[in-house]
């Protein structure tokens, strides 16, 4: 990490970016809307620096306002905002243009969606240096060859001649990253460069920016809500609430004596190596984000924090303070009652839950097989007959799951888990093998012939709300339809009871059955989702991704809703997830995959030591911890997911295996081996030799206390 | 993709075939009909068997059909029961004068639509949406013929500019072509504009338009680079449909012009029952339509490579 900070970097440069006093409106029908209030924010040359916030706290709209884009109707109010010493209020649209792309260039969240379908890559790329620099085509294609090649693209000149359908994501990204470089720009804003990318490609992703930032003494403006990839990638982070920025300070500052009320909620709210779903639950912060023009008085986090004071905290506007007045390090942060709060104290009176005792097996899986048929449809293979291809979507999958039990299904996008739960639902029938609930075999049954009981027994929580739900219906008319259809009640007043039941059990206000999808926020339609799978008092759930797309606190709160409800009713949980820490925290078990295949299955604390399966290994490495004492062990994996369709012949994972033994890998299956009573590793490496591999993460051993700040 | 052109040309012939056959059996299915209508209403019945021997009507009808789309293929459309003339002699004539009229209105319509359409939506809600939008709803609610008559008014006999009639009696003039496309082009123009003002409304609120904006490129880029082409895979279907609606829909604007054209004679021939012209003008119709369709479909997967690559 750099060791230089603030406005001056010890080297009396001036910074590349020097932001005072910075609001930002946008103008609506209902008047000006103040999104981003008196931001304050310098970055040095060479310094990274992150900006942390859930959705609506104005991190974005900061960086439209750097890029002078915010749309017709947003602009700048007030403050200034210096790149390179010049004032952007003051550019010309000419000017700005200039600048855009060239000295400040910018990657994002969606990297399918930022580019354009109908161009190729080459075309998309060269025309960066043809119009900023107005070099030759030639050249220009050169340099966007080079820098293909300096973004570890295997087959540079075949990708340029692609369109960005036909790449994967995580090249996508790639492609963006080398359009943003492409003119050595000072300053590179990052919108949520990896949110859409798998685990093992976020962390390629995150060390490819670092490495070429550091090559060309590139500026960074990180914007993300993930806590974990902050600490990995930034020097300094301001964490923004509302739009303004409630604490900044050296990420390790800020880590380790967060100051804040609700920087300390965001830290309560993820689930950390040493978070346990019954001894140390996550603490969702209480409350919404207040909209921009229904900010309280005095601190906009008043409403939502424990240790609001009357007269004191809703008075005046709460100004910024210094942490420690050591110029080199400086922490700030916005709230009047920074040095009174005992953070550790508060948290001892935390709730702490009993243990769910698994019950008899609920869900046998029994060497389920999906294939699909791929019918090849060119001349030359309808000529010759044999055009049929199998895609292995999923291959012996096994394992139970008891009453009350959480069983998490991870893996990357394309490893099988959606597949597996289209089989579970019904949507899709198995080629071969078992899916038995409570005896019976479901997977040969689809669900138009299902029974209703059969139905309701087996639901599943989706992982988009804003898409699961109907725009048009009432909430109360999509959970009551539900009861109905399942044949639960069939009497209106009955129903209507049941529906405001299950709104009580979700913990949403009963009035809420007359609402439209639209008047509710993400978090709350994740509920009325919870509470439409939970109608019909299922025996099994399926979780897809159920928190993925939500904001740190809501998915706090959501996730332990969700177990509330399980302990209540003894639901067996179904957890598909790709996030790791999300798994560790709630399941009991999990069952790892990898192209359609289990490589791994045992108990939470199995699979999270040794002996690992070399997937495992880089699953687990890949995650980021939001924890600067949790040490890490550094493995990231090369190359793409292979296809499907041609999938390797021996171990699925050889093409991509850190630990890769030799060519017995490349072509034999496998051996299951059994290490105790159900944890198993699917590898050729012997289970002693996997034994011996050292643990990815290293928790300190300390007693669930924050080590104490120093006095400023 | 020679691929995808080869079974798309199988289509269209064989769509070909199918609504020749429904064309023959409406209009020849019956035999008595067809010496009817040619021997005139006081023909006898020996007669009218005589005729049906003799051009060999008495044989099956399914060998009748096959016999006459080999004379349609070999250049025979037949005589024409009213000129008493080969059909070859006048449809080809009017077919090509309606050609003329087609291609220089669908142009010009094209460009005019293109033009205001992307003009309106990429900026959309502006005071040039909106007045764009206003102009086209309104032309495109007047009929043929009421515009056709305002505008002759105007031109014709307000400011003596343009001659009234389009008969180009005295050969091919330019001039007479004016008003016949001015009527089309106001009265069509305003569904492709329409469409495109949406299409191109709808790109520009994509995320890779923000890309194209901060990589800083010129706004005139943004627009015909990354924007343009993306925005016409929608209206180009539309655009297609068109020339189908400029071969046979133009009837009245034809007539309004007195202008000799493909429409004019297709309906003077249904009225007076012209079988032989019927059929020619029939197949040529449909030709047009599945050979623009064919055309529309191969233009589309050009225009929108996540297509062309599944």
């Amino acid at each position: 990490m750099a060791d230089h900070n603030g406005k001056d970097n010890g080297n009396g440069e001036a910074p590349v970016l020097d932001i005072s006093g910075l609001r930002l409106s946008y103008y609506t029908r209902a008047g000006e809307i103040p999104a981003v209030m008196d931001f304050d924010l310098t970055i040095a040359k060479g310094e990274s620096v992150g900006l942390v916030g859930e959705s609506g706290c104005g991190k974005s709209t900061v960086a439209n306002g750097i890029m002078r884009y915010m749309g017709k109707n947003g602009g700048i109010v007030g403050g200034t905002i210096k790149f390179q010493g010049r004032d952007m209020a003051e550019m010309s649209e000419e000017e700005v243009r200039r600048v855009r792309g060239k000295d400040i260039a910018m990657i994002y969240q969606e990297p399918m969606a930022a580019l354009n379908p109908s161009l190729t890559i080459a075309a998309q790329l060269m025309e960066v240096p043809m119009i900023h620099e107005e070099v030759s085509e030639e050249e220009a294609f050169q340099r966007a060859y080079d820098m293909l090649s300096a973004v570890h693209i295997p087959d540079p000149k075949r990708l340029m001649d692609s369109y960005p359908h036909q790449v994967s994501g995580g090249q996508q990204q790639r492609v963006v990253i080398a359009m943003a470089l492409l003119s050595r720009p000072a300053l590179l804003l990052l919108d949520e460069p990896t949110t859409a990318l798998d685990v093992t490609v976020e962390a390629g992703i995150v060390e490819l920016i670092a490495e070429l930032s550091k090559e060309s003494g590139t500026s960074l403006l990180y914007i993300s809500h993930n806590l974990g990839l902050m600490l990995e990638v930034c020097d300094r982070i301001c964490v923004m609430y509302s739009g303004e920025v409630v604490e900044e300070g050296h990420i390790s500052s800020i880590f380790s004596w967060p100051k804040h009320p609700y920087t300390h909620g965001l830290f309560g709210c993820i689930p950390l190596p040493h978070a346990d779903k019954n001894a140390r639950p996550l603490n969702a912060i209480k409350g919404q984000l207040p909209l921009p023009h229904q900010r309280p008085k005095g601190c906009y986090f008043g409403p939502r924090c424990e240790f609001f004071q009357t007269g004191r905290c809703d008075s005046d506007h709460i100004p910024m303070e210094e942490v420690f007045t050591d110029d080199d390090d400086a922490h700030r942060v916005r709230c009047l009652r920074w040095n009174e709060i005992d953070h550790d104290e508060a948290r001892t009176v935390e709730t702490t839950r009993d243990p769910i005792e698994v019950g008899d097996t609920v869900l046998e899986v029994d060497n389920m097989r999906k294939y699909y048929e791929v019918k090849e449809s060119t001349l030359a293979a309808m000529v010759s007959g044999g055009s049929v291809r199998q895609v292995k979507a999923n291959e012996s999958i096994s394992f139970d799951a008891g009453e009350g039990e959480t069983v998490a299904i991870v893996g990357e996008s394309g490893c099988g888990k959606s597949t597996f739960a289209k089989v579970l639902m019904g949507l899709e029938t198995a080629t071969e093998g078992e899916v038995r609930l409570d005896g019976t075999d479901l997977g040969s049954i689809e669900v138009k012939k299902r029974t209703p009981e059969q139905l309701a027994s087996l639901q599943m929580v989706f992982q988009n709300p804003n898409d699961t739900l109907n725009p048009s219906h009432s909430i109360g008319y999509q959970i009551g339809r539900v009861i109905k259809r399942f044949g639960i009640e069939s009497d209106p007043a009955k129903i209507q009871e049941r529906v405001h039941k299950l709104l009580d059990t979700v913990k949403l206000p009963r009035d809420f059955v007359n609402r439209k999808p639209r008047q509710l926020s993400g978090g709350q339609k994740q509920r009325v989702g919870i509470a439409r799978a939970f109608a019909g008092n299922p025996k099994t759930v399926i979780a897809d991704e159920p928190i993925s797309a939500l904001d740190v606190s809501v998915a706090a709160a959501v996730t332990e809703l969700l177990m509330d409800i399980q302990r209540e009713h003894r639901t067996t949980l179904l957890f598909i997830s790709h996030d790791l820490s999300a798994v560790r925290y709630l399941a009991d078990r999990i069952v790892v995959m990898y192209l359609g295949q289990i490589m791994e299955r045992g108990t939470t604390d199995e699979v999270f030591a040794p002996p690992y399966h070399p997937y495992t290994e880089a699953l687990l490495s890949a995650v980021p911890i939001a924890d600067p004492e949790v040490e890490k062990r550094r493995i990231v994996l090369e190359g793409n997911l292979p296809s499907p369709l041609d999938p390797p012949k021996g171990c699925p994972f050889s093409t991509r295996c850190q630990r890769k033994v030799g060519s017995i890998c490349d072509d034999e299956p496998p051996p299951v081996q059994l290490d105790g009573d159900d944890h198993s590793i699917a590898c050729h490496i012997p289970l002693d030799e996997l034994r011996e591999v050292e643990p990815v993460i290293t928790i300190p051993d300390r007693d669930l206390e924050a080590p104490a700040a120093p006095q400023a | 993709m020679s691929q995808l052109i080869l079974r798309r040309v199988g289509m269209m012939i064989l769509i070909m075939l199918v609504v020749a056959l429904l064309l023959f059996l409406m209009n020849e299915g019956d035999p008595r009909l067809i010496a009817r209508s040619v021997l005139g209403p006081y023909a006898q019945d020996q007669q009218l068997d005589a005729w049906i021997a003799q051009h060999g009507y008495d044989r099956p009808i399914m060998v009748r059909y096959f016999d006459w789309i080999g004379r349609v293929l070999s250049g025979d459309l037949g005589d024409s029961i009213i000129y008493k003339r080969p059909v070859n002699e006048i449809f080809w004539d009017r077919l090509g004068n309606t050609g003329i009229l087609a291609g220089v209105t669908f142009v010009v319509m094209v460009v005019v639509a293109l033009t205001l359409g992307v003009l309106a939506g990429m900026k959309e809600g502006s005071a040039q949406d909106r007045v764009i939008s206003v102009f086209s709803i309104t032309t495109t609610s007047i009929p043929e013929y009421a515009s056709a008559v305002l505008l002759a008014w105007i031109f014709v006999f307000g400011l003596g500019w343009l001659p009234g009639t389009s008969a180009m009696t005295g050969g091919f003039n330019v001039v007479e072509l004016i008003l016949p496309v001015m009527v089309l082009t106001l009265y069509g123009f305003g569904y492709v504009a329409r469409m495109t003002r949406a299409s191109m409304a709808e790109v520009m609120t994509n995320h890779y338009i923000r890309t194209a904006m901060l990589k800083g490129l010129p706004y005139r880029h943004i627009i015909m680079k990354h924007a343009l082409r993306n925005a016409l895979i929608a209206p180009f279907t539309v655009i297609m449909l068109q020339i189908n609606w400029l071969l046979s829909g133009v009837v009245v604007t034809e007539f309004a012009f007195g202008y000799k054209g493909f429409g004019a004679l297709l309906l003077e021939a249904a009225l007076r029952r012209d079988i032989f012209v019927i059929e020619a003008c029939g197949l040529a119709a449909v030709f047009v339509a599945v050979f623009t369709q064919t055309i529309g479909d191969l233009g589309y997967t050009y225009l929108n490579p996540r297509i062309r690559f599944k």
